[in-house]
Parts: C-alpha cells; structure tokens; sequence
C-alpha cells in the first residue's frame, strides 16, 4: 500500500512538471520568428502561404491555438504535423523504437563498462588501473560526439571493414553499435568516475570499517556493503543521464541517419512544425520522468531502509 | 545545345562521360542515392512539399506532364506523346500517353490529369504547387472557393485534355517538378495513400524508413521500353556532409553532395577526382539592397557596392572555387544567358568616385541581413565587411536563422541581405521578379520597379519569335546588371561524387540530386549487386 500511495502521489507531482513543459515549449515556438511556410521554399508563393497559415490556423491568437493544444491533448491527441500532415503519435510511433534501441544499448554499454570501471580504479586508487581508467573517463567526458562518432565510422568501417557506417538497415545490432557506443561514451565516463568517487567514500565509511573490524573477508566488505551502497548513488546518475541522452541523441542520430525522434525534432525545429516539436519533446519528458520514477521505486529495492513516505 | 557546352565546360571530370556512352547499360543491380537536404523526407504526398530532398524519391516515384531534360536544358512532354498549341498559344491540347500504367496496374486517363490539377487547386489544403497550375483559367476560382473544378481543363476523350491559359507561357515550365504530379484518381484519395504512394514513375514504392531511407523497386510495366535498368533504387537520408564522406569512401553509397570544402578535398585525391560531377544551377547568390534605405535608392551607390567588392577573391579564397562568378541575374545555364556579359570590375576607386557623386563621400552605414549559410551567409558576409570598409561604408551584422532571413525578405524589413534565389530554368518567370507588378512577398524582393524594364518583360511575353524573345530578355538582364538592385555574387555550381560504377547521371542544372532514375543503371562492379 505505502508503495502504491507513493506511486499515485510522484504521477500527480509530474502533472504540472508536464503542464509547464508543454506552456513552454508553446509560448517559445509561439515567439520565434519564422513559420512553416517559410520553410518550405526560398520562393513559397505568397498566396498559398496565406492559405496555409489559415488552415493550420496560425492566424489565431495564441491563447486560442493554446486552448486548442490542450484540449486535443486531454484527448491523447498530440495534432498533426504541420509539414507531413499525418498525426503526430504516428509520427512518433514510428521513431520511438529505435530511439529506445538506440538509448538503451548506449546505457547498457556505458554501464556495464563505465561501472565496473570506477569499482576496479577505486579498488587501487592512485595504481595504474585507477589512474588509466580516469584517463578514459576524462577522454570521454570531454570527446564531442560528433567527432567521436566520425572517428568510429573512419576506424570501424572505412579501415577494418567490419561495421557500417550509417543507416539503420534491418535495426540489428551491427547497425546499431557505432552509434550507440559514439552515444554511450560519455555517460560511461561519468559512470566510471561516480562510481570511484562513491566506492572510495563508502571504502572509509564506519558501517564498512565496523564489518573489517569483525573479521569480514574484503570479498564479502565489498560485495555486501560498499557494492549494495554504492548501487544507489549509480542509480540515481544512471536515471539522470537517460534524460541526458535523450537530448545527446539528437547529434548521434543526425551523423548516423538513425530515424530516431531526436532527428525527427531537429527537422521539426528547423521547419518550424510546431505539432511535431511540442510531441516529441513532450515524449522525451514523459520517458525521463518515468525513468526517474522507476529509480525512485528501485531505491527501496536496493536499500530498504528507504521508505516510500 | 547550351547544355552541351555547359557540360563541357562544368568538367563533368568523370570517367562515366568516356566509359559509360560506350558500354551497353546492364540491366540489375541497385542504385543507392542520398538525400542530404535533412533529416527526414517532409512526406510521401509529393503534392504537399516543394522542398528539393523529396523530389530527390519522387523522380523515381512520379511523373508530371513534362520532364525535365538536362541535355536538352529545358522541359520537354513526358506524360504526354504531343502538345498542340491553337488559341494564340493560350490553349494547349495535350495527346497523353496511352501506355502508362500507375503502381496499381490501372492505366492513366485523362480523369487522373484533371482530377490531379483539381487536387492541387483545392485551397482549403493550400498544396504548394498550386503557383503553378494557376496559370491554367479557373485554376484560382477553384482555389478561392468560387468554383467546383478548374474551368480551364476539358476532357476531350480517355487520352487527350485540353488546357487553356491565362497567359502565354510554355507550360512545360510549370508542369516538369514533382509538385505536378499526376496521381491515381481512386486511390490518391484514400488515407491510405500517404503510407503507400502509388504513381506513374520507374520504381514503385516499397518501403520508408522516416529518418532513414525510402526503397523503391522496379516498375515493370513502365512506358519507356527496356527501362528502368536497376531492379531497386535506395534513397537514403544523410544530412551530415562528413559521414557521406565516410560512406562513399566505404563504397556504401553511390552519390554524395559535395560542399567546399569536400571539392577541395576531393579534387586533390587522385582516387576521388574522377568521381566529380559538377553544373552551373539555376540559382543566383546575392545581396539584396532596399530602395526604401536612402544610400541605396541611388544606383551609384548600389553599382558602387559591386566595384567595392572583390567577388573573384571571396569566390576563389572563401567558396573554394564552388561557384561561378555572375555576371547578372540569369545564371549560365539559362536559355537566355548572355555570355557576352562580363561582371562588375573590382575597382574601389572607381566606387569611392561613385559614391562622391551620389553624395555620400564619407560612405554611409547599413545593417546587413543574414543566415549562417556557408556559401552565401555569415562567412561570405565577414569577407566583404572589410572591402566595404575601405571605400567608407560600415556594416553591421544582423545575424538570423534561414527561416526568419526567408520571412525578412519577403517583408521588406530589412537594409540589406544575403540570401540565394532560384532563377530559372524560365529565364521568363526568373526575370519577371522585377516586374513593377510583381509583389515583394511573391518574388520582387528587392521592390524593384523601372518603366523601361517592364515594357521589356512585357514585350518578350508577347514575342511568338524564340530568338527575338530570348533578344528581349537578354536585354531586361542588362539592365539589371547597369541598375544594380543587387550585389551580383555567384551562380551556384553543384558538385556531386558519384561512384565509378553508377553511369547515365544527368547534369540537372535545376537541382544536381534530381536524377531521372530510368536512365541511371550500375554496372556489375558495384558492391550492391
């Protein structure tokens, strides 16, 4: 029950997170100069600019356009993109898998290197390993993405040959590693250096300092206390920087011509479709919020003395 | 004939030119295009859209009433076999093919061409095409609500439509992009459609990856015999100049467009330069100067910015030689070019003389508009600030982003700006921009108006005679070069890489991507058999 309480209360708390996401992302699209007709040509005829203002209804005082937003949205209905005329939950529908593809493999590939990473350089702080894998976590903090992933494609397929180096082909994973390892990297740098940070400060802690003292092996020191503790300060990063690689996506999926919703919002934002920009990001809202939700409740499964009041 | 020449002169450097005319065209194999305009096709409804990366899909797709035909360098009928010309050139009959068969195996009538041109003219869904097909009488009633079908189109019988026109035009100007299309009455009107568009081109559509790629597979009982050669053609989107780099290094693509700094690259590789494409398009990079601002309501001033500005330089230093140097406002390639012409001398002096006798021997200060354009933006624009500078006129950077320079310039809200204008391929339609009676949102953006341009214009629409119509336009150009409403910058030139293997690319000067995919076959040494 506590847990159910806990999670109506955190879905009752994103409502006005979302409400002011969407009043923002409308007002800031309702100020930027520029509209879809003016996109569409260097020469769009004047007349049908007029009529198209006027069938998208861009005519209408913001308020109305706004009241009308909302009022589709209540009904799960995100409109319909100004530029392919097709709703826009279509649009998305189409982009959202292999933008979880690509996401997901990028968190399993930052986090099954980037942790045990941080665990091994904690483990001999100052050695030679804690002091190689800072280098790569540094590197890979600061590498753009853009050049990082063009390095990759130059590396892995145009000199080894053994990957491609663009498109989505059938969405296998040969296909998807260069751009989600390109994606990964950061976040496998920032999970490395939190987890040394996190496991040389639990290292000192008096509960671990207690469990040597009782004659504890260093195995069992590491495995039930500093790992278990630990966990929760990398599930906490680890829920951030899905948010963090949603937006990072937007790069990775351009240079790679992964059909993900990042490229979709680029194209959306430069074209000024209006309905495509609100739903894409407010999808990218919702998934970081639900995200965030999920780490809150596993925080009680890694540690339960962490209550759901 | 131009186009020949051109050609010739463009360097189409390939080894295509000398190996392909003498090989047989193999029959098979895939043709593996990009599309680098974006990140995504805007939509798979081509009357919907008139941006150039979706007419890259729709050449394979669709086909309009005329095509565009690069050797030629002009439109020429496609859907139709003849077109009779009555009615002082105002009524066009067009006897259309009796062999052409949309993707669904039904065979095009009559019905399908009117029905298509009445979709166009609906102005409750204002298609873009629409500036075209109002040139046909009773398009705009249509459009305005004022009548149930176009007025101008009558059916005749099952193969021939008769057309009537509001003005004296050559219709194949209007009716060769994609944006004419003519799409199956039945099945165009089904939602269904815009997932699965079905038309009259080679390749019918089998698959689109939205961000990724559309894929398209031969279409048998396409009219032109033997054609098209490939089983399949893939488009694929790739917005990234540096990873199409990478992909037709890798032999993974068979076409990527090059931007300056890649034809730089690619001219100096020895495995590359054989690879290169280019053609002078039909656009023309410029600096638009407001009359209503003081300083440039004389023509002093605005012939004074042209001599001011070392264009050669910025064209060789900066463009990296990815332009040719205009000389007016018809680009090489148009029909009415006048080669004769030669451009605005650099010749600072000569402008601080001009502009002393225009009363400004200090110079004067303007803002200039502009994008971040590589070839004809912000960089372009810090170039000239310094050449301005020496004669006395100060610039002032108002930096915007592509959309908002569109929207500034069809407003007038501006002093000056940079911007790149398609202007052709009807040297007619591309001169009539001038026009006093055009407006500034249609196409006169400079608000340009002079008595003895319009008679001009006027008199080479009247003209029955093509060489005394292409006399008079020359000569409305000429006098657009000597009142200088712009600085006359550059004609674009188009540089495409195209893999050794992919023969029968065509020299499109209205857009390098456009490809009439019937023709272009691969042979067996490409890797995607």
């Amino acid at each position: 029950m506590p847990m159910l309480s806990f999670l109506i209360r955190r879905l009752l708390q994103t409502i006005p997170t979302v409400l002011a996401v969407v009043l923002l992302v409308f007002v800031l699209f309702s100020v930027v100069p520029g509209s879809i007709a003016s996109t569409m040509s260097d020469d769009v005829d004047p007349q049908v600019e007029l009529r198209l203002k006027q069938q998208l209804g861009l005519n209408d005082p913001v308020y109305v356009r706004f009241g009308n937003y909302i009022a589709k949205l209540a009904t799960g209905d995100f409109g319909t993109s100004f530029r392919t005329r097709e709703p826009v939950t279509t649009m998305i529908a189409k982009r959202a898998w292999p933008t979880l593809q690509l996401i997901f493999t990028a968190m399993a590939f930052s986090v099954v290197v980037g942790v045990p990473l941080g665990f091994i350089a904690a483990l001999r702080p100052g050695g030679l390993v804690d002091s190689a894998a800072m280098v790569v976590a540094v590197s890979g903090l600061s590498i753009a993405k853009f050049w990082l992933g063009l390095v990759l494609m130059y590396l892995f397929a145009l000199k080894l040959g053994w990957l491609p180096s663009f498109g989505y082909g059938d969405g296998g994973l040969k296909y998807l590693l260069l751009p989600a390892v390109t994606l990964g990297v950061s976040p496998m740098a920032l999970f490395a250096r939190t987890t040394r940070a996190a496991v040389l400060e639990i290292m000192t802690a008096d509960f671990v300092r207690t469990a040597r003292s009782k004659g504890m092996s260093e195995t069992r020191v590491v495995k039930w206390h500093v790992m278990r503790n630990a966990l929760v300060i990398i599930l906490t990063t680890v829920g951030l920087q899905f948010g963090g690689l949603m937006g990072q996506a937007v790069v990775v999926e351009k240079l790679f011509s992964w059909p993900g919703i990042g490229s979709l919002l680029v194209d959306s934002v430069l074209q000024r479709d209006i309905p495509a920009v609100q739903g894409s990001i407010l999808v990218v809202v919702l998934a970081f919020l639900a995200i965030n939700l999920l780490v809150d409740v596993l925080y009680g499964v890694i540690d339960p003395r962490i209550r759901y009041a | 004939m131009m186009f020949r020449i051109m050609a010739i002169v463009a360097g189409l450097g390939l080894a295509l030119a000398a190996t392909a005319e003498a090989q047989t065209p193999r029959k098979g194999g895939t043709i593996r295009m990009t599309a680098p305009y974006g990140s995504s096709f805007t939509s798979l409804d081509i009357h919907t859209t008139q941006r150039a990366q979706d007419e890259i899909y729709a050449k394979a797709l669709h086909r309009s009433l005329y095509i565009w035909d690069s050797a030629e360098g002009k439109p020429v009928p496609e859907l139709a076999k003849e077109v009779i010309v009555s009615g002082g050139g105002l009524v066009q009959t067009f006897k259309l093919r009796d062999d052409a068969y949309f993707h669904n195996g039904r065979k095009m009538t009559a019905d399908d061409v009117i029905w298509s041109f009445n979709r166009i003219m609906d102005g409750a869904k204002a298609y873009p095409g629409a500036r075209y097909v109002r040139i046909i009488e009773g398009a705009a009633a249509l459009e305005k609500g004022q009548a149930k079908e176009i007025s101008g189109l009558k059916k005749i019988d099952d193969f021939t439509v008769e057309m009537k026109l509001t003005e004296k035009v050559d219709p194949g100007f209007y009716f060769f992009t994609a944006l004419t299309s003519i799409y199956p009455a039945d099945e165009a009107a089904k939602d269904s459609f815009i997932q699965h568009p079905i038309g009259l081109g080679p390749f019918k559509f089998v698959e689109h990856v939205p961000g990724s790629r559309i894929v398209m597979e031969r279409w048998d009982k396409f009219y032109k015999p033997g054609k098209p050669y490939a089983d399949k053609v893939v488009v694929s989107i790739m917005a990234e100049a540096a990873a199409r780099d990478v992909a037709f290094r890798n032999k993974e693509i068979d076409t990527s467009v090059l931007g300056p700094a890649q034809y730089v690259a690619y001219q100096a590789d020895p495995n590359l330069k054989g690879t290169i494409a280019e053609v002078a398009e039909v656009f023309t990079r410029y600096m638009g100067m407001n009359p209503a601002f003081k300083p440039f309501a004389d023509k002093r001033v605005r012939q004074a910015i042209n001599y001011a500005i070392d264009t050669d330089l910025i064209i060789n230093k900066l463009v990296k030689g990815k332009a040719y140097r205009a000389t007016s406002w018809l680009p090489l390639t148009s029909p009415a070019y006048d080669k004769k012409m030669k451009p605005y001398a650099y010749d600072p002096a000569k402008a601080k003389q001009l502009l002393a006798e225009a009363g400004y021997p200090q110079g004067f200060e303007f803002e200039w508009t502009t994008s971040q354009n590589e070839s004809w933006g912000l960089p372009i624009v810090a170039a000239v600030i310094p050449m301005l500078d020496k004669v006395g006129i100060k610039a002032k950077v108002k930096q915007v982003e592509a959309a908002v320079l569109a929207e500034v310039v069809r407003s007038g809200d501006y002093q000056a700006f940079i911007y790149s204008q398609q202007t052709g391929p009807d040297p007619q339609a591309a001169l009539k921009c001038f026009h006093s009676s055009t407006p500034q949102s249609a196409c006169n953006y400079m608000n340009f108006k002079n008595a003895d341009f319009d008679k001009i214009l006027d008199e080479a629409g009247q003209a029955d005679d093509t060489a005394k119509r292409t006399q008079l336009l020359q000569k409305a150009n000429a006098l657009l070069y000597d009142e200088a409403p712009v600085w006359f910058f550059n004609y674009n030139k188009a540089v495409m890489a195209v893999q050794p293997w992919l023969h029968g690319i065509q020299l499109n000067a209205t857009e390098l991507t456009h490809q009439n995919v019937e023709d272009v076959w691969v042979d067996e040494t490409s890797p995607a058999k």
